[in-house]
Protein backbone atom coordinates (compact mmCIF):
# COMPACT_ATOMS: atom_id res chain seq x y z
CA UNK A 1 0.00 0.00 0.00
CA UNK A 2 1.40 3.39 -0.84
CA UNK A 3 1.61 6.20 1.65
CA UNK A 4 -1.65 6.98 3.36
CA UNK A 5 -3.04 10.24 4.58
CA UNK A 6 -3.10 9.72 8.32
CA UNK A 7 -6.79 10.47 8.84
CA UNK A 8 -9.98 11.78 7.32
CA UNK A 9 -12.15 10.70 4.40
CA UNK A 10 -9.13 10.46 2.12
CA UNK A 11 -7.93 7.59 4.28
CA UNK A 12 -11.34 5.90 3.93
CA UNK A 13 -10.98 6.08 0.16
CA UNK A 14 -7.45 4.61 0.30
CA UNK A 15 -8.62 1.73 2.46
CA UNK A 16 -11.64 1.03 0.24
CA UNK A 17 -9.34 0.93 -2.77
CA UNK A 18 -6.91 -1.36 -0.94
CA UNK A 19 -9.56 -4.03 -0.25
CA UNK A 20 -11.37 -3.83 -3.60
CA UNK A 21 -9.75 -7.01 -4.93
CA UNK A 22 -10.73 -9.21 -1.95
CA UNK A 23 -12.98 -12.12 -3.04
CA UNK A 24 -13.50 -13.53 0.45
CA UNK A 25 -11.49 -16.73 0.23
CA UNK A 26 -10.76 -16.43 3.96
CA UNK A 27 -7.07 -17.30 3.77
CA UNK A 28 -6.19 -14.25 5.88
CA UNK A 29 -8.36 -15.48 8.73
CA UNK A 30 -7.28 -19.13 8.33
CA UNK A 31 -3.63 -18.26 8.93
CA UNK A 32 -4.14 -15.60 11.58
CA UNK A 33 -2.56 -16.58 14.93
CA UNK A 34 -5.01 -14.30 16.77
CA UNK A 35 -8.19 -15.37 14.93
CA UNK A 36 -9.67 -17.31 17.83
CA UNK A 37 -9.55 -14.21 20.05
CA UNK A 38 -11.04 -11.82 17.47
CA UNK A 39 -14.60 -10.53 17.50
CA UNK A 40 -14.55 -10.05 13.73
CA UNK A 41 -12.19 -12.10 11.57
CA UNK A 42 -9.87 -10.29 9.14
CA UNK A 43 -11.86 -11.33 6.04
CA UNK A 44 -15.04 -9.94 7.64
CA UNK A 45 -13.30 -6.66 8.42
CA UNK A 46 -12.33 -6.42 4.76
CA UNK A 47 -15.91 -7.20 3.69
CA UNK A 48 -17.26 -4.45 5.96
CA UNK A 49 -14.88 -2.00 4.32
CA UNK A 50 -16.02 -3.15 0.87
CA UNK A 51 -19.61 -2.49 1.96
CA UNK A 52 -18.70 1.02 3.05
CA UNK A 53 -19.02 0.29 6.76
CA UNK A 54 -15.55 1.39 7.70
CA UNK A 55 -16.56 2.77 11.10
CA UNK A 56 -17.99 -0.60 12.13
CA UNK A 57 -14.76 -2.33 11.10
CA UNK A 58 -12.67 0.31 12.87
CA UNK A 59 -14.70 -0.01 16.07
CA UNK A 60 -13.98 -3.76 16.33
CA UNK A 61 -11.55 -5.22 18.83
CA UNK A 62 -9.84 -7.31 16.15
CA UNK A 63 -7.48 -4.66 14.74
CA UNK A 64 -5.99 -4.22 18.24
CA UNK A 65 -5.51 -7.96 18.67
CA UNK A 66 -3.52 -8.14 15.43
CA UNK A 67 0.18 -8.78 16.15
CA UNK A 68 1.28 -7.53 12.70
CA UNK A 69 2.85 -10.88 11.78
CA UNK A 70 2.13 -10.26 8.07
CA UNK A 71 0.80 -13.80 7.49
CA UNK A 72 -2.46 -12.49 5.97
CA UNK A 73 -0.62 -10.12 3.63
CA UNK A 74 1.82 -12.88 2.66
CA UNK A 75 -0.87 -15.43 1.79
CA UNK A 76 -3.48 -13.25 0.08
CA UNK A 77 -4.00 -14.59 -3.47
CA UNK A 78 -5.27 -11.15 -4.51
CA UNK A 79 -2.28 -9.26 -3.06
CA UNK A 80 -4.42 -7.31 -0.63
CA UNK A 81 -2.14 -5.90 2.07
CA UNK A 82 -4.46 -7.01 4.85
CA UNK A 83 -2.03 -6.15 7.68
CA UNK A 84 -1.75 -2.58 6.35
CA UNK A 85 -5.55 -2.36 6.20
CA UNK A 86 -5.70 -3.28 9.89
CA UNK A 87 -3.09 -0.59 10.59
CA UNK A 88 -5.32 1.91 8.78
CA UNK A 89 -8.38 0.75 10.75
CA UNK A 90 -6.48 1.40 13.98
CA UNK A 91 -5.63 4.91 12.80
CA UNK A 92 -9.25 5.56 11.83
CA UNK A 93 -10.42 4.26 15.22
CA UNK A 94 -8.05 6.59 17.06
CA UNK A 95 -9.06 9.60 14.94
CA UNK A 96 -12.78 8.98 15.50
CA UNK A 97 -12.67 7.86 19.12
CA UNK A 98 -13.78 4.32 18.25
CA UNK A 99 -11.12 2.31 20.12
CA UNK A 100 -12.94 -0.28 22.25
CA UNK A 101 -12.32 0.19 25.95
CA UNK A 102 -10.84 -3.28 26.43
CA UNK A 103 -8.20 -2.57 23.80
CA UNK A 104 -7.17 0.88 24.94
CA UNK A 105 -4.16 -0.44 26.83
CA UNK A 106 -2.54 -1.44 23.52
CA UNK A 107 -3.15 2.08 22.24
CA UNK A 108 -1.73 3.56 25.46
CA UNK A 109 1.39 1.43 25.13
CA UNK A 110 1.94 2.36 21.52
CA UNK A 111 1.35 6.05 22.26
CA UNK A 112 3.88 5.90 25.11
CA UNK A 113 6.31 4.17 22.72
CA UNK A 114 5.99 6.97 20.15
CA UNK A 115 6.26 9.56 22.93
CA UNK A 116 9.61 8.06 23.95
CA UNK A 117 10.89 8.27 20.37
CA UNK A 118 9.65 11.85 20.04
CA UNK A 119 11.46 12.90 23.21
CA UNK A 120 14.72 11.01 22.82
CA UNK A 121 14.89 9.67 19.26
CA UNK A 122 15.15 6.20 20.79
CA UNK A 123 13.10 4.10 23.18
CA UNK A 124 13.78 4.46 26.89
CA UNK A 125 12.45 1.16 28.18
CA UNK A 126 12.06 1.90 31.89
CA UNK A 127 10.36 5.25 31.33
CA UNK A 128 8.15 3.74 28.62
CA UNK A 129 6.90 0.97 30.89
CA UNK A 130 6.45 3.38 33.81
CA UNK A 131 4.47 5.81 31.67
CA UNK A 132 2.33 3.04 30.21
CA UNK A 133 1.53 1.45 33.55
CA UNK A 134 0.73 4.78 35.19
CA UNK A 135 -1.68 5.77 32.44
CA UNK A 136 -3.26 2.31 32.41
CA UNK A 137 -3.71 2.53 36.18
CA UNK A 138 -5.28 5.99 35.97
CA UNK A 139 -7.56 4.73 33.21
CA UNK A 140 -8.46 1.63 35.24
CA UNK A 141 -7.52 -0.57 32.30
CA UNK A 142 -6.80 -3.85 34.07
CA UNK A 143 -3.07 -4.11 33.49
CA UNK A 144 -0.84 -6.13 35.85
CA UNK A 145 0.72 -3.50 38.02
CA UNK A 146 4.10 -2.28 38.98
CA UNK A 147 5.03 -4.99 41.44
CA UNK A 148 5.07 -7.56 38.67
CA UNK A 149 7.73 -5.65 36.75
CA UNK A 150 9.47 -4.70 39.98
CA UNK A 151 10.08 -8.42 40.41
CA UNK A 152 11.63 -8.57 36.94
CA UNK A 153 13.85 -5.53 37.44
CA UNK A 154 16.53 -7.14 39.67
CA UNK A 155 16.69 -10.15 37.34
CA UNK A 156 17.31 -7.80 34.41
CA UNK A 157 19.81 -5.82 36.46
CA UNK A 158 21.86 -8.90 37.32
CA UNK A 159 22.15 -9.64 33.62
CA UNK A 160 23.24 -6.11 32.77
CA UNK A 161 20.01 -5.59 30.84
CA UNK A 162 18.39 -2.84 32.91
CA UNK A 163 19.11 0.73 31.87
CA UNK A 164 17.41 3.33 34.05
CA UNK A 165 17.89 5.91 31.34
CA UNK A 166 18.18 5.10 27.70
CA UNK A 167 20.16 6.56 24.83
CA UNK A 168 19.32 9.95 23.41
CA UNK A 169 20.14 11.15 19.91
CA UNK A 170 22.20 14.31 19.49
CA UNK A 171 19.66 16.11 17.31
CA UNK A 172 16.49 15.93 19.41
CA UNK A 173 15.02 19.02 17.78
CA UNK A 174 15.13 17.31 14.41
CA UNK A 175 13.15 14.38 15.82
CA UNK A 176 10.51 16.77 17.15
CA UNK A 177 10.30 18.43 13.72
CA UNK A 178 9.88 15.05 11.98
CA UNK A 179 7.05 14.18 14.37
CA UNK A 180 5.39 17.56 13.85
CA UNK A 181 5.49 17.12 10.06
CA UNK A 182 3.96 13.64 10.34
CA UNK A 183 1.18 14.64 12.74
CA UNK A 184 -2.28 13.43 11.74
CA UNK A 185 -4.62 16.11 10.51
CA UNK A 186 -7.61 16.48 12.83
CA UNK A 187 -10.83 14.77 11.75
CA UNK A 188 -13.25 17.12 10.07
CA UNK A 189 -16.25 14.81 10.04
CA UNK B 1 35.02 -6.61 5.28
CA UNK B 2 33.28 -3.69 7.00
CA UNK B 3 29.57 -2.99 6.79
CA UNK B 4 27.16 -0.42 8.14
CA UNK B 5 25.38 -1.36 11.34
CA UNK B 6 21.93 -0.32 12.57
CA UNK B 7 21.58 -1.77 16.10
CA UNK B 8 18.10 -0.44 16.91
CA UNK B 9 16.78 0.26 20.41
CA UNK B 10 16.42 -3.33 21.61
CA UNK B 11 20.08 -4.23 21.02
CA UNK B 12 21.11 -1.13 22.98
CA UNK B 13 18.53 -1.87 25.68
CA UNK B 14 17.40 -5.05 27.38
CA UNK B 15 18.50 -7.23 24.44
CA UNK B 16 22.13 -6.12 24.69
CA UNK B 17 23.16 -9.77 24.97
CA UNK B 18 22.19 -10.02 21.29
CA UNK B 19 24.54 -7.18 20.40
CA UNK B 20 27.34 -8.80 22.43
CA UNK B 21 26.77 -12.00 20.50
CA UNK B 22 26.59 -10.40 17.04
CA UNK B 23 29.69 -8.29 17.62
CA UNK B 24 31.79 -11.14 19.05
CA UNK B 25 30.76 -13.58 16.36
CA UNK B 26 31.24 -11.23 13.41
CA UNK B 27 34.55 -10.01 14.81
CA UNK B 28 35.76 -13.63 14.81
CA UNK B 29 34.80 -13.73 11.13
CA UNK B 30 36.69 -10.47 10.42
CA UNK B 31 33.46 -8.62 9.67
CA UNK B 32 33.78 -5.08 11.03
CA UNK B 33 30.70 -3.09 12.00
CA UNK B 34 30.47 0.66 11.51
CA UNK B 35 27.52 1.95 13.53
CA UNK B 36 25.21 4.39 11.76
CA UNK B 37 25.82 7.85 13.23
CA UNK B 38 22.99 9.31 15.33
CA UNK B 39 20.43 6.77 14.12
CA UNK B 40 16.77 7.06 15.13
CA UNK B 41 14.39 4.37 16.35
CA UNK B 42 12.65 2.69 13.37
CA UNK B 43 9.23 3.33 14.96
CA UNK B 44 8.45 -0.40 15.28
CA UNK B 45 4.81 -1.55 15.55
CA UNK B 46 3.76 1.65 17.28
CA UNK B 47 4.51 3.78 14.24
CA UNK B 48 2.89 1.58 11.61
CA UNK B 49 -0.12 1.03 13.86
CA UNK B 50 -0.74 4.68 14.67
CA UNK B 51 0.93 6.88 12.08
CA UNK B 52 1.72 5.58 8.62
CA UNK B 53 3.70 8.61 7.55
CA UNK B 54 5.93 8.36 10.60
CA UNK B 55 6.47 4.66 9.93
CA UNK B 56 8.07 5.63 6.62
CA UNK B 57 9.81 8.82 7.81
CA UNK B 58 11.76 7.31 10.73
CA UNK B 59 13.39 4.48 8.75
CA UNK B 60 13.79 6.84 5.77
CA UNK B 61 15.93 9.11 7.95
CA UNK B 62 18.17 6.13 8.77
CA UNK B 63 18.41 5.14 5.11
CA UNK B 64 19.33 8.74 4.29
CA UNK B 65 22.06 8.75 6.96
CA UNK B 66 23.51 5.55 5.46
CA UNK B 67 23.52 7.13 1.99
CA UNK B 68 25.09 10.33 3.30
CA UNK B 69 27.87 8.35 4.98
CA UNK B 70 28.49 6.15 1.95
CA UNK B 71 27.24 2.90 3.47
CA UNK B 72 26.13 0.57 0.69
CA UNK B 73 25.03 -2.14 3.13
CA UNK B 74 23.33 -1.91 6.49
CA UNK B 75 23.09 -4.82 8.91
CA UNK B 76 19.94 -4.67 11.06
CA UNK B 77 19.98 -7.75 13.35
CA UNK B 78 16.44 -6.98 14.58
CA UNK B 79 13.83 -8.07 12.00
CA UNK B 80 11.43 -5.36 13.21
CA UNK B 81 14.09 -2.79 12.28
CA UNK B 82 15.11 -4.48 9.04
CA UNK B 83 11.43 -4.86 8.12
CA UNK B 84 10.79 -1.16 8.73
CA UNK B 85 13.86 -0.17 6.71
CA UNK B 86 12.87 -2.51 3.87
CA UNK B 87 9.26 -1.25 3.85
CA UNK B 88 10.50 2.32 3.63
CA UNK B 89 12.89 1.36 0.83
CA UNK B 90 10.06 -0.31 -1.10
CA UNK B 91 7.82 2.73 -0.65
CA UNK B 92 10.56 5.13 -1.78
CA UNK B 93 11.52 3.14 -4.87
CA UNK B 94 9.68 4.24 -7.95
CA UNK B 95 7.86 7.07 -6.16
CA UNK B 96 9.66 10.35 -6.85
CA UNK B 97 6.91 12.36 -5.16
CA UNK B 98 7.29 10.37 -1.93
CA UNK B 99 11.10 10.68 -2.04
CA UNK B 100 10.71 14.43 -2.33
CA UNK B 101 8.13 14.63 0.47
CA UNK B 102 10.23 12.44 2.76
CA UNK B 103 13.38 14.40 1.97
CA UNK B 104 11.64 17.52 3.27
CA UNK B 105 10.28 15.78 6.37
CA UNK B 106 13.60 14.20 7.40
CA UNK B 107 15.79 17.10 6.18
CA UNK B 108 18.04 14.88 4.08
CA UNK B 109 17.73 13.67 0.51
CA UNK B 110 16.81 9.99 0.42
CA UNK B 111 16.79 7.44 -2.41
CA UNK B 112 16.58 4.28 -0.31
CA UNK B 113 19.60 2.78 -2.04
CA UNK B 114 21.36 1.15 0.93
CA UNK B 115 20.98 -2.61 0.98
CA UNK B 116 19.44 -3.82 4.24
CA UNK B 117 20.66 -7.18 5.53
CA UNK B 118 19.46 -9.43 8.35
CA UNK B 119 21.82 -11.54 10.46
CA UNK B 120 21.40 -14.71 8.39
CA UNK B 121 22.30 -12.79 5.25
CA UNK B 122 25.53 -11.53 6.85
CA UNK B 123 26.57 -15.11 7.51
CA UNK B 124 25.68 -16.03 3.94
CA UNK B 125 27.71 -13.04 2.77
CA UNK B 126 30.68 -14.17 4.89
CA UNK B 127 30.31 -17.59 3.28
CA UNK B 128 29.05 -20.78 4.92
CA UNK B 129 32.03 -22.72 3.56
CA UNK B 130 34.41 -20.17 5.03
CA UNK B 131 32.66 -20.27 8.41
CA UNK B 132 32.91 -24.07 8.40
CA UNK B 133 36.63 -23.90 7.65
CA UNK B 134 37.13 -21.58 10.61
CA UNK B 135 35.05 -23.66 13.03
CA UNK B 136 37.11 -25.27 15.76
CA UNK B 137 34.37 -27.36 17.31
CA UNK B 138 31.36 -29.22 15.99
CA UNK B 139 27.78 -28.46 17.05
CA UNK B 140 26.89 -32.18 16.99
CA UNK B 141 25.30 -32.04 20.47
CA UNK B 142 22.81 -29.44 19.32
CA UNK B 143 19.37 -30.34 17.97
CA UNK B 144 18.03 -26.83 17.41
CA UNK B 145 14.50 -25.86 16.45
CA UNK B 146 15.26 -22.98 14.09
CA UNK B 147 12.65 -20.30 14.69
CA UNK B 148 12.20 -17.61 12.03
CA UNK B 149 9.11 -15.94 13.46
CA UNK B 150 7.29 -13.37 11.38
CA UNK B 151 9.36 -10.56 10.08
CA UNK B 152 12.56 -12.25 8.96
CA UNK B 153 10.73 -13.65 5.93
CA UNK B 154 7.44 -11.72 5.76
CA UNK B 155 6.04 -10.16 3.73
CA UNK B 156 8.18 -11.82 1.04
CA UNK B 157 7.75 -9.06 -1.55
CA UNK B 158 9.46 -6.74 0.96
CA UNK B 159 12.01 -9.02 2.64
CA UNK B 160 13.06 -10.97 -0.49
CA UNK B 161 14.71 -13.49 1.80
CA UNK B 162 14.50 -17.29 1.87
CA UNK B 163 11.15 -19.11 1.46
CA UNK B 164 8.44 -17.43 3.53
CA UNK B 165 6.57 -20.67 4.27
CA UNK B 166 9.45 -23.19 4.37
CA UNK B 167 12.64 -21.26 5.15
CA UNK B 168 15.85 -23.30 5.34
CA UNK B 169 18.66 -20.76 5.65
CA UNK B 170 19.30 -21.18 9.39
CA UNK B 171 19.11 -24.98 9.11
CA UNK B 172 21.61 -24.93 6.22
CA UNK B 173 24.09 -22.84 8.17
CA UNK B 174 23.83 -24.84 11.41
CA UNK B 175 23.87 -28.21 9.62
CA UNK B 176 27.13 -27.19 7.97
CA UNK B 177 28.54 -26.71 11.48
CA UNK B 178 27.47 -30.17 12.64
CA UNK B 179 24.15 -29.40 14.33
CA UNK B 180 21.08 -31.55 13.69
CA UNK B 181 18.13 -29.17 13.29
CA UNK B 182 14.73 -30.76 13.94
CA UNK B 183 11.70 -30.63 11.68
CA UNK B 184 8.89 -28.83 13.40
CA UNK B 185 5.68 -26.96 12.69
CA UNK B 186 6.06 -23.51 14.25
CA UNK B 187 9.10 -22.12 12.43
CA UNK B 188 7.24 -19.16 10.97
CA UNK B 189 4.45 -18.73 13.52
CA UNK B 190 4.34 -15.51 15.51
CA UNK B 191 5.47 -15.18 19.16
CA UNK B 192 3.51 -11.96 19.73
CA UNK B 193 6.49 -9.73 19.00
CA UNK B 194 6.18 -6.28 20.59
CA UNK B 195 3.01 -7.15 22.54
CA UNK B 196 5.07 -8.40 25.51
CA UNK B 197 4.15 -5.48 27.75
CA UNK B 198 0.78 -4.36 26.43
CA UNK B 199 -0.79 -7.81 26.13
CA UNK B 200 1.27 -10.33 28.05
CA UNK B 201 -1.41 -13.05 27.90
CA UNK B 202 -1.21 -13.09 24.10
CA UNK B 203 2.55 -13.55 24.16
CA UNK B 204 2.39 -16.32 26.76
CA UNK B 205 -0.17 -18.27 24.73
CA UNK B 206 1.81 -17.99 21.48
CA UNK B 207 5.15 -18.71 23.16
CA UNK B 208 3.65 -21.76 24.86
CA UNK B 209 2.59 -23.24 21.50
CA UNK B 210 6.04 -22.63 20.01
CA UNK B 211 7.98 -24.05 22.97
CA UNK B 212 5.68 -27.07 23.22
CA UNK B 213 6.04 -28.04 19.57
CA UNK B 214 9.82 -27.60 19.64
CA UNK B 215 10.02 -29.87 22.71
CA UNK B 216 7.66 -32.45 21.20
CA UNK B 217 9.82 -32.68 18.07
CA UNK B 218 12.93 -33.46 20.11
CA UNK B 219 14.69 -30.11 19.98
CA UNK B 220 17.17 -29.44 22.80
CA UNK B 221 17.34 -25.72 22.05
CA UNK B 222 15.66 -22.97 20.05
CA UNK B 223 17.55 -20.67 17.71
CA UNK B 224 16.31 -17.17 16.87
CA UNK B 225 17.58 -14.13 14.98
CA UNK B 226 15.33 -11.55 16.62
CA UNK B 227 15.45 -9.73 19.98
CA UNK B 228 11.67 -9.86 20.47
CA UNK B 229 11.53 -13.60 19.79
CA UNK B 230 14.25 -13.99 22.41
CA UNK B 231 12.42 -11.91 25.02
CA UNK B 232 9.16 -13.77 24.49
CA UNK B 233 10.67 -17.26 24.43
CA UNK B 234 13.55 -16.85 26.91
CA UNK B 235 12.68 -14.07 29.37
CA UNK B 236 8.99 -14.98 29.44
CA UNK B 237 9.59 -18.74 29.61
CA UNK B 238 9.24 -18.77 33.42
CA UNK B 239 5.86 -17.03 33.04
CA UNK B 240 4.83 -19.57 30.40
CA UNK B 241 5.83 -22.33 32.84
CA UNK B 242 3.67 -20.82 35.59
CA UNK B 243 0.68 -20.14 33.34
CA UNK B 244 0.61 -23.54 31.62
CA UNK B 245 2.24 -25.69 34.30
CA UNK B 246 4.89 -27.01 31.94
CA UNK B 247 8.56 -26.27 32.45
CA UNK B 248 10.43 -26.73 29.18
CA UNK B 249 13.80 -25.34 30.33
CA UNK B 250 14.42 -24.76 26.63
CA UNK B 251 17.58 -22.75 26.02
CA UNK B 252 17.03 -20.06 23.41
CA UNK B 253 20.14 -19.13 21.44
CA UNK B 254 20.63 -16.29 19.05
CA UNK B 255 21.91 -17.62 15.74
CA UNK B 256 25.21 -15.81 16.36
CA UNK B 257 25.57 -17.68 19.68
CA UNK B 258 25.75 -21.08 17.99
CA UNK B 259 27.96 -19.87 15.13
CA UNK B 260 30.21 -18.20 17.72
CA UNK B 261 30.43 -21.35 19.84
CA UNK B 262 31.45 -23.31 16.73
CA UNK B 263 34.13 -20.69 16.08
CA UNK B 264 35.54 -21.38 19.55
CA UNK B 265 34.15 -18.35 21.43
CA UNK B 266 33.13 -18.85 25.05
CA UNK B 267 29.47 -18.59 26.15
CA UNK B 268 30.46 -15.57 28.25
CA UNK B 269 32.07 -13.79 25.31
CA UNK B 270 28.77 -14.28 23.44
CA UNK B 271 26.57 -13.16 26.35
CA UNK B 272 24.91 -16.58 26.60
CA UNK B 273 25.34 -16.49 30.39
CA UNK B 274 23.05 -13.45 30.46
CA UNK B 275 20.04 -15.30 29.07
CA UNK B 276 17.23 -16.19 31.48
CA UNK B 277 17.16 -19.90 30.70
CA UNK B 278 20.70 -21.23 30.98
CA UNK B 279 22.20 -24.69 30.91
Amino acid sequence: MEILPTSGKALDAEVERAVAACYQCGKCSAGCPMAEAMDLLPNRLLRLVQLGRIDKAAAAEAPWLCVSCQTCTTRCPQSVDCAAVLDALRQIAVGRGLVPRRQQRTLLFQQAFLESIRRYGRVHEVELIGRFKTRALLGDLNVPLFFKDALLAPRLYRRGKLHLTGETVRDRDLVARIFARCRAEPETT
Amino acid sequence: MEIGYYPGCALHGSSNDYETSVRACLSALDVGLKELDDWLCCGASAAHSLNHKLSVALPARNLALAERDGMAELLAPCPMCSGALLRAKAALHGDARLREEMGEIIELPVAGSAEVLNLVQIFERAGIERIRERAVRTLEDYRPACYYGCLLTRPPQTTRFDDCEQPRSMESLLSALGAEPVDWAFRTECCGAGMTVAREETVLELAHRILSDAAARGANCLVVACPMCHVNLDMKQADVARRFAVNHQMIVYYLSDLVGLALGLSPEALGVDRHFVVR
